[in-house]
């Protein structure tokens, strides 16, 4: 029953999690039911069957993105990730300065991890994006101060996906000795990571947004030049002090075995996924008012973020039932605050709430992306005739010169 | 957000949608909310010569529940005077429609639309007497 | 060679029912619990329901348990969460806490906090006239585990509600290792805050929960996204809460039978363990009925784990996560036990799936390695 409820509508929210990929699933299961040592245990080989399959999902994990298995920590995921470098660095730098920078399309795990930075007397630049979604490098470059302790930016957007210049970025960091942080939750198996050569001193990984479980992450922490951060959890000392907690070996497996499949296909995937996403886009720019969020050159192939005018958010989403997927970000979207990304890229509170982001990802089919299309069509099509601001348009009425009642 | 069977049904199905022509001496129009707040409502009210409403009409931009609070109120309008309509509250329309607390909102809104409604009606028939 | 598995104080093996209801969200689609969409509400009911469960098994409400990764993050997060929201400058803890609420405490001493020590006695347990020795006022926080990791010994929380009502400071007992074992009604209690784990109670790993009552508030460790009524960000793992929900439901239905169960191995370890000589820690006082804690003078703990475990026995050394330093237990040097003698301390640790024909085999298996450790002893004087 489950899987019939589970399976009607499309699923096109990929960037809000993902399906643990079967491969993944079968490689877990032998930690969850016979190798259920606990890897700290060195007493016994169920402990040291344990340890092994941990560190072997360190090396995958470290393969895709090009860093020593030394660099990675685990984490339960790319927030606590998030909060580590952070908090962490911030708090063991904290004599160089107390300034730090970030970027307001940020996710809300970086932001508020930055507020409680605010809190403790730091003092925290959150610059604007261009209308594009990207970071300008010298609004980055003038941003820093000389007590910049620690800039955080994320490589790909959660909401409208662009690719910001990591490099770029990083090596402005460089040059004015701050720590470098990138959040790379929504980049693993989209984009390039080379971690050797990317000027980056601490990067965050999540496992269930590449096709891995839920509930486990990494963080990187550069060697050389060797980066510290304070330990955000205290205890039996696991991960060199910098994470303490038992691991989930399962989880942990699960994560190396879908960091090693994203290593092997995402470079096939992603052309794939393109495609489709390329259909998606011009089947629903055949409709007027319709614009796309974020710049689309730099952008993964995964995600399309589309405001149509004179549509209301929610009841967009109530429209589109059939199909899953996210107005703003997975995180947010209990509240009914248009998404802040949006509106920091300077979109209008009305298009921010009738966004719709369509992430698509290993099981699209094209089929999901043909259905998608004519659902949006026709739904649209449908709101806008009940819509009293599609009529003032229409009309010709520019709704910007309207003076609203307030309520 | 779990909607009641009752919203899905006035969203899926919205009753009296459409436009009554604004310049009809008979017609009353109100349109409250901004787009900027998420939710616009256009409803009109068209009333006979013994002060009885016989046709509404509704255009909402906004979430389903907005959507469902005109469309509601459309059916509940037909066939009353202005004084009954005017009784119309937006505790009455929450209850129906069981909307949850953070859509009360919504009700309180098609409550102002009623209201903007008869209002400009009775503009409209103050200048013509 | 079979492995015969007595170490159920670092992690038990997942229960074939819990993997059942784990296993559809590992397999199919599943969603962001704070997605809108049917996926994700799907998966929202289902964390209410394991959160249900979890209450269910320990008599608190739903609305009291916050899911974390796990039990470690738990007493952090209670700790700090504590001491950053209450800003009173006192923290107090047994002496015998598990790292993970101890070293949390030591790092706020950084940031300014003071830390005092609640002395256990030489059985393990925290008495009320060592309570009465606490003179400081402003305390944020005092907490003292249910259970001992090590010795198993259990503590009055009677005694722990009464000196934090006497001192307006907020109580939490790392319930851990107790949960399972013994009773355990948050309700009853009077505590403020308790700790659970999951992968100690034939639940998945990577998950626990803090047991948070309405009248307290704490900050935060981890912000972001605002899960668990914003005091745990991030999202949650959905597959490992249902299974823990589900462990805590067969943990209530089991526990008494298991208790009595282990408690006869208990028995039958320790008659055996006595006749050899051994010394068992905090023997005289109210204890877990599967744990053991011992040592034989003169023996050396570590030749004696390895050589246990290649004839199958999977025993530890005090706690998994300080077993990889040799570092006498820091339990039983605050008990005052002669460091040589903790040094050389062994733990058994039952759980429901052990035979009275284990321990047996164990005992056999022990009376030959000691006898050759002896011998060697004798060789080496």
């Amino acid at each position: 029953m489950i899987k019939d409820k589970a399976r009607k509508p499309i699923y096109l929210d990929y960037s809000s999690t993902t399906p643990i990929d079967a491969r993944v699933a079968e490689k877990m299961i032998p930690f969850i039911t016979e190798h259920f040592g606990n890897p700290a245990s060195r007493s016994h080989s169920f402990g040291w069957t344990a340890e092994e399959a941990v560190e072997e999902a360190r090396d995958e994990v470290a393969k895709l993105v090009n860093a020593d298995p030394r660099e990675i920590v685990w984490t339960s995921g790319a927030t606590e990730s998030n909060n580590l470098a952070i908090k962490g660095a911030s708090h063991f730098y904290s004599t160089k300065g107390k300034h730090i920078l970030t970027v307001a399309t940020e996710h809300k795990c970086v932001i508020d991890s930055f507020r409680e930075l605010e809190r403790e007397g730091y003092t925290a630049t959150y610059l604007e994006p261009e209308p594009n979604g990207l970071v300008d490098l010298e609004k980055f470059k003038k941003a820093i101060r000389p007590d910049t302790v620690l800039a955080s930016v994320m490589f790909v957007n959660n909401e409208i996906g662009v690719i910001q210049d990591i490099e770029a970025l990083g090596n402005v960091c460089r040059e004015q000795k701050v720590i470098f942080h990138v959040d790379a939750a929504q980049a693993t198996g989209k984009v390039d990571i080379d971690l050797e050569k990317l000027p980056v001193d601490l990067m965050s990984f999540s496992a269930h947004k590449t096709y891995g479980p839920k509930g486990i992450g990494a963080l990187y922490v550069r060697r050389k030049p060797r980066i510290r951060i304070e330990a955000q959890m205290h205890g039996g000392g696991h991960e060199r002090g910098m994470r303490s907690g038992t691991l989930a070996t399962h989880q942990i497996v699960g994560m190396g075995e879908a960091f090693r499949i994203a290593r092997i296909e995402m470079q096939l995937e992603n052309e794939r996924i393109r495609k489709l996403r390329d259909k998606l886009l011009h089947g629903l720019q055949d409709m007027e008012e319709v614009y796309v969020n974020g710049d689309l050159k730099h952008r993964i192939a995964h995600n399309l973020n589309i405001s149509f005018n004179y549509v209301e958010g929610e009841s967009l989403i109530m429209a589109v039932k059939d199909i899953a997927v996210s107005s703003g970000s997975a995180c947010t979207s209990a509240s009914l605050e248009p998404s802040y990304v949006l509106r920091a890229l300077g979109r209008s509170d009305e298009l921010a709430h009738s966004s719709i982001r369509f992430s698509i990802g290993r099981f699209t089919t094209e089929a999901d992306v043909d259905f998608t299309i004519q659902l949006l069509k026709e739904k649209i099509y449908k709101l806008r005739e009940l819509s009293p601001l599609w009529d003032m348009f229409k009309d010709g009425i520019d709704i910007s010169k309207v003076e609203w009642a307030a309520h | 957000m779990a909607y009641s069977d009752k919203v899905l049904d006035h969203y899926e199905n919205p009753r009296n949608v459409g436009t009554l022509d604004k310049d009809d001496p008979h017609v009353g129009t109100g349109m409250v909310g901004a787009p900027a707040c998420g939710d616009v409502m256009k409803l009109q009210i068209k009333v006979s010569d013994d002060g009885v409403i016989e046709d509404a009409k509704f255009k909402t931009y906004g979430c389903g529940s907005a959507i469902a609070s005109s469309s509601l109120v459309t059916e509940w309008l037909k066939g009353k005077t202005l004084d009954q309509a005017s009784e119309i509250k937006n505790s009455a329309i929450a209850e129906e429609l069981a909307l949850p607390p953070v859509k009360i909102h919504c009700s309180v809104l098609a409550e102002d639309a009623i209201k903007s409604a008869i209002a400009d009606l009775k503009s409209k028939q103050g200048k013509l007497n | 060679m079979q492995k015969n598995y007595f170490d159920h104080n670092a992690t038990t093996a997942i229960d074939k029912k819990v993997l059942g209801v784990m296993m559809p969200y590992m397999e199919m689609q599943q969603g962001n619990p704070t997605s809108q969409h049917s996926f994700g509400r799907h998966a929202r009911t289902a964390i209410e329901e394991a959160r249900e469960q979890v209450a269910l098994a320990i008599h608190a409400h739903p609305s009291e348990v916050i899911f974390t990764s796990g039990g470690t993050e738990a007493n952090n997060m209670i700790v700090h969460g504590a001491a950053i929201k209450q800003r009173k400058s006192m923290l107090v803890r047994s002496d015998i806490e598990h790292p993970c609420v101890a070293r949390p405490m030591e790092a706020l001493k950084h940031q300014g906090w003071k830390q005092a020590l609640l002395n256990v006695s030489q059985d393990g347990v925290v008495t009320k006239e060592t309570y009465k020795n606490i003179s400081a006022e402003n305390i944020s926080l005092v907490s003292v585990m249910l259970a001992n990791n090590e010795t198993g010994a259990i503590q009055d929380m009677a005694l722990l509600h009464d000196f934090a009502k006497e001192k307006k400071a907020l109580s939490h007992t790392d319930a851990v290792q107790a949960f399972g074992k013994m009773d355990v009604r948050f309700d009853e209690l009077h505590i403020d805050a308790m700790t659970l784990s999951s992968h100690k109670i034939y639940g998945p790993q990577g998950v626990g929960a803090l047991i948070l009552n309405k009248r307290s508030d704490i900050e935060p460790l981890i912000y972001g996204g605002g899960q668990e009524k914003n005091l745990r960000s991030g999202t949650e793992n959905i597959a490992a809460i249902i299974g823990f929900g589900k462990a805590c439901e067969l943990i209530s239905e089991s526990m008494k039978t298991t208790s009595t169960h282990t408690l006869e191995l208990q028995k039958i370890l320790e008659v055996h363990l006595k006749d050899l000589g051994a010394v068992i820690f905090s023997e005289k006082v109210a204890r877990l009925n599967n744990t053991t804690f011992f040592a034989f003078k003169d023996i050396e703990g570590s030749t004696l784990l390895t050589a246990l475990d290649k004839k199958g026995f999977a025993i530890a050394s005090g706690s998994a996560c300080s077993s990889v330093n040799k570092e006498p237990s820091h339990v039983l040097l605050a008990m005052g036990i002669d460091e040589d003698l903790a040094r050389g301390a062994l733990r058994i640790s039952f759980g429901k799936k052990n035979s009275v024909t284990e321990v047996k085999d164990f005992i056999e298996a022990l009376k030959i390695e000691l006898q050759t450790l002896k011998q060697l002893t004798a060789i080496a004087a």
